[in-house]
């Protein structure tokens, strides 16, 4: 039974009883889930392991599990008065706490901090924010804002935002560049920042090449690090076993995971899409396992190392003694830094060869098969489209640019070894694509800076990096299984049927 | 000594044990995908965490004098399996059922993200370093004798087994007998079908997930008993060998399973016996494409015939 007020908001009266059981049942269910695996720490003891209590966290997470419960129940109820109460006071008592030391002095700061939950300042931090979020929910919902939207309005709403984004990506995108481009010389520019920004440029990279299979033509590649690892192989092989240059082999790295793509893709890629994923994993592992144990030719565990440097285009060297020495060329002064800028434009042209590739590409017939076969194969197949060949070129060209990004990882690395190609890599780079959406080429620069920039500059966030991915993944797919910034709209409808931003421009 | 009977036996008891393991961990994606079509990628995990969910318990029971075997080993089973199946409950009810409808690939995604997920979650709680434990069951008894090379059955081997079999006995009575078995198979057939003659879909659904993650978490119990040694990323592998079995015996068939489960156990341990140790894996997943590639329904599977 519910009433309606005046403002239109459906009130349900609220069951006491009944709330109070559904926040017991959920505190049941985490205290069994935390029961053994947070109520118990198995540490190391000599000759074998010992095992301490951690009852307190326990008791903690289910108080947090109940309460947080609660608070749902009334906001699902239009109920928000307490939840506007308990959840700001909770905030200022849990920064004053967290803040204590600055602001009552380190001694009178650790006695007020002992009284925490957890020691450990990014979960409380974590911990705050959900606070905050279910805070303002409270507050929207009082407004009468949201909440009660339909979920095909709110799909509506991202999707008409998703497009807005990419629209403002026309001036966005240029913009970026001229940042990217002027970067260097920013004044704030050091060292560290310009290996992070490299970094950074590498997965975008990874991503927007990915994009193409996963996002253009919807194939779910679960083993693209495969790619990868064959373009860092087959450069770092070439210049230690042959003494070939990075730019000669650069080509041949990128035709080398071109030509592993074609192989692999040739057998399974007229498997269905799950399937196709699990086979794709399969591969990534086996060619990680057979560089770990072809000891002779790859080096095993021990990788290889003393991968040559990029030279100048083969004009000169970036090294203090030596003939012709990039320095002398221009006639500046000898900085280790120049061959980190070097590198950095170096890898920002590559990314933006990506770029620029998939962005036209998607004006050929080739990309318009692509888009085709992603959203019906069937359909394709009765149209004399050729479904596994139209996929091998999509999965060849993808791993092809991995591989190029390849070879980059092992001239600016100087070192390799199996270790930097697990499926962790993998499913890293799959999470820029998915976060951003698929087929989104500024939704996959806006993911990489958040999931590889992020963590390298907040350094306590390291050991909750791969925990926040799998979350992330899971909540994005929970709350728009299309992607955060996706946009799927095709490139080309038949007579401006449903109007595209394309046809607009 | 390779050419040896005895070496032969030897690895076919190595290759049962192993089998065995793996069977019990791929019914869980073997029912998981014939009742909602999604493979259930972070079911290793829920592998991993019931030989956690062992390891500890065992801990405790020592700590608190529980020195007879039986006992303990009992206790560890029933506490293992309870908890772990809230796992696998909380799983399918926070980050499936929400998707159910949506497309396969996000669906995956989700399973993927749920993996990384776990994995990270134990490795926060519990320390990125291997588990050792203390051998709990030792002993055997010997088969045979060929040439000097003596073939022993240890006692934790014939446990395995014979807990494997007891085990595949009271699940297939229960498919095959109990109401909720029935439903099980009802969902399975056709979902919308079986919700008009008032099969709780959801629940069944959920069971299915519970009983799945009890199969693994026994399994995750034989690993941490015949090993002695576990940490947080045996569920990986495991996961992807028991999935390819599911494959192998024909995704979506009981039966299949367990004999998908005990043919990969038997390779490996084969390809381990008279070729590389090294290359084992290469094996496992060489079987997983040829068999999608020529013969995608598995071995007792039923052809899956897509209708426009």
């Amino acid at each position: 039974m519910s009433v309606t007020t005046a403002s239109g908001i459906d009130v349900h009266p609220l069951d006491l009883r009944a709330m109070l059981k559904e926040a017991g049942i959920t505190a049941l269910v985490i205290f069994a889930l935390a029961a053994a695996l947070v109520g118990f720490e198995t540490t190391d003891i000599p000759g074998g392991i010992g095992i301490n209590t951690r009852f307190d966290d326990v008791a903690v997470v289910v108080a947090l599990g109940f309460f947080g419960r609660i608070a749902l129940i009334l906001l699902r109820v239009h109920r928000p008065g307490p939840v506007l109460i308990g959840a700001p006071v909770l905030v200022v008592v849990m920064l004053v706490m967290l803040l204590a030391q600055s602001l009552f002095g380190p001694e009178t700061g650790a006695a007020v901090q002992r009284f925490l939950p957890f020691q450990d300042p990014v979960v409380l931090w974590g911990l705050l924010f959900v606070t905050v979020v279910i805070g303002i929910r409270a507050y929207l919902s009082r407004r009468h804002i949201a909440s009660e939207e339909s979920a095909q309005a709110r799909e509506e709403r991202l999707d008409h935002f998703a497009a807005q984004v990419q629209h403002a990506a026309r001036f966005l995108g240029p913009a970026l560049l001229a940042f990217a481009l002027l970067f260097p010389f920013l004044p704030a520019a050091n060292r560290h920042l310009l290996d992070i920004a490299i970094l950074v440029i590498t997965y975008i990279m990874l991503g927007w090449g990915l994009n193409i299979v996963v996002g253009l033509a919807g194939l779910l590649d679960l083993g693209y690090v495969a790619f990868y690892a064959v373009g860092a192989y087959s450069f770092a092989l070439l210049a230690t076993y042959l003494d070939v240059s990075f730019w000669i082999s650069l080509p041949f790295a990128g035709l080398m995971a071109a030509l592993a793509g074609v192989i692999l893709g040739f057998p399974v890629l007229r498997l269905r899409g799950d399937y196709l994923a699990i086979v794709t994993l399969g591969f990534g592992e086996m060619i990680r396992v057979i560089l770990l144990n072809w000891y002779e030719f790859t080096g095993g565990p021990d990788g290889i190392s003393g991968i040559p440097r990029p030279s100048f285009f083969g004009i000169a060297e970036f090294s203090r003694s030596s003939d012709n020495s990039f320095h002398d060329l221009f006639g500046l002064e000898y900085s280790s830094l120049q061959r980190i800028i070097f590198l950095y434009y170096l890898i920002l042209a590559m990314a933006m060869v990506v770029n620029l590739f998939s962005m036209r590409i998607r004006k050929l017939p080739i990309s318009r098969a692509w888009e085709a076969l992603r959203e019906d194969e069937t359909a394709c197949r009765s149209l004399g489209i050729n479904p596994r060949n139209t996929k091998l070129t999509a999965f060849g060209i993808g791993a092809m640019f991995a591989g190029f990004a390849g070879s980059f990882f092992a001239t600016r690395q100087g070192f390799i070894s199996p270790e930097s190609f697990t499926f962790i890599e993998s499913a890293v780079i799959l999470a820029i694509v998915v976060l951003g959406g698929f087929g989104s080429q500024i939704g996959v620069v806006v993911a990489a800076i958040l999931l590889i920039g992020m963590p390298e500059f907040f350094r306590e966030l390291q050991q909750y990096r791969m925990l926040a991915f799998g979350m992330a993944m899971v909540l994005i797919m929970l709350w728009r299984p299309a992607g955060l910034l996706a946009h799927r709209e095709p490139t080309i409808r038949l007579f401006g049927r449903g109007k595209s931003l394309e046809s607009k421009s | 000594m390779q050419n040896s009977f005895a070496y032969f036996v030897d690895q076919l008891i190595n290759g049962l044990t192993l089998g065995s393991i793996y069977g019990l961990i791929a019914i869980g994606y073997t029912m998981v995908y014939g009742i909602i079509g999604m493979i259930n990628f972070a079911h290793g995990e829920i592998f991993m965490i019931g030989s956690f969910v062992s390891i500890i318990t065992f801990l405790i029971l020592g700590m608190a004098g529980v020195t007879w075997v039986p006992l303990a080993l009992l206790i560890v089973l029933i506490v293992a399996m309870l908890l772990t199946s809230i796992y696998g409950w909380t799983l399918e009810r926070v980050a499936y059922r929400p998707l159910r409808g949506s497309p396969r690939l996000a669906a995956l995604i989700t399973a993927i993200g749920m993996s990384i997920f776990l994995q990270n979650y134990v490795q926060l709680l519990q320390g990125a370093r291997n588990k050792p434990m203390q051998p709990v069951i030792s002993g055997g008894v010997t088969v045979m004798q060929d040439q000097g090379y003596v073939v022993s059955l240890s006692y934790m081997q014939m446990i395995i087994i014979v807990v494997t079999v007891v085990l595949m006995a009271a699940f297939t009575l229960m498919i095959t007998r109990t109401s909720l078995g029935r439903a099980q198979r009802a969902c399975e057939q056709d979902r919308n079908m079986a919700a008009l003659i008032g099969v709780n879909v959801d629940r069944t659904i959920s069971l299915t997930f519970v009983v799945g993650a009890m199969l693994a978490s026994v399994a995750g119990l034989m690993f941490l008993l015949y090993y002695g040694v576990i940490d947080f990323f045996i569920g990986f592998l495991a996961g992807i060998k028991a999935f390819t079995a599911a494959v192998l015996g024909g995704i979506g068939s009981l039966p299949g399973a367990m004999l998908g489960g005990l043919l990969i156990g038997l390779i490996e341990a084969f390809w381990s016996g008279y070729f590389t140790v090294e290359y084992k894996d290469v094996a496992a997943f060489s079987i997983l494409v040829l068999v999608l590639v020529f013969r995608p329904s598995g071995l007792l599977g039923k052809p899956d015939i897509e209708k426009v």
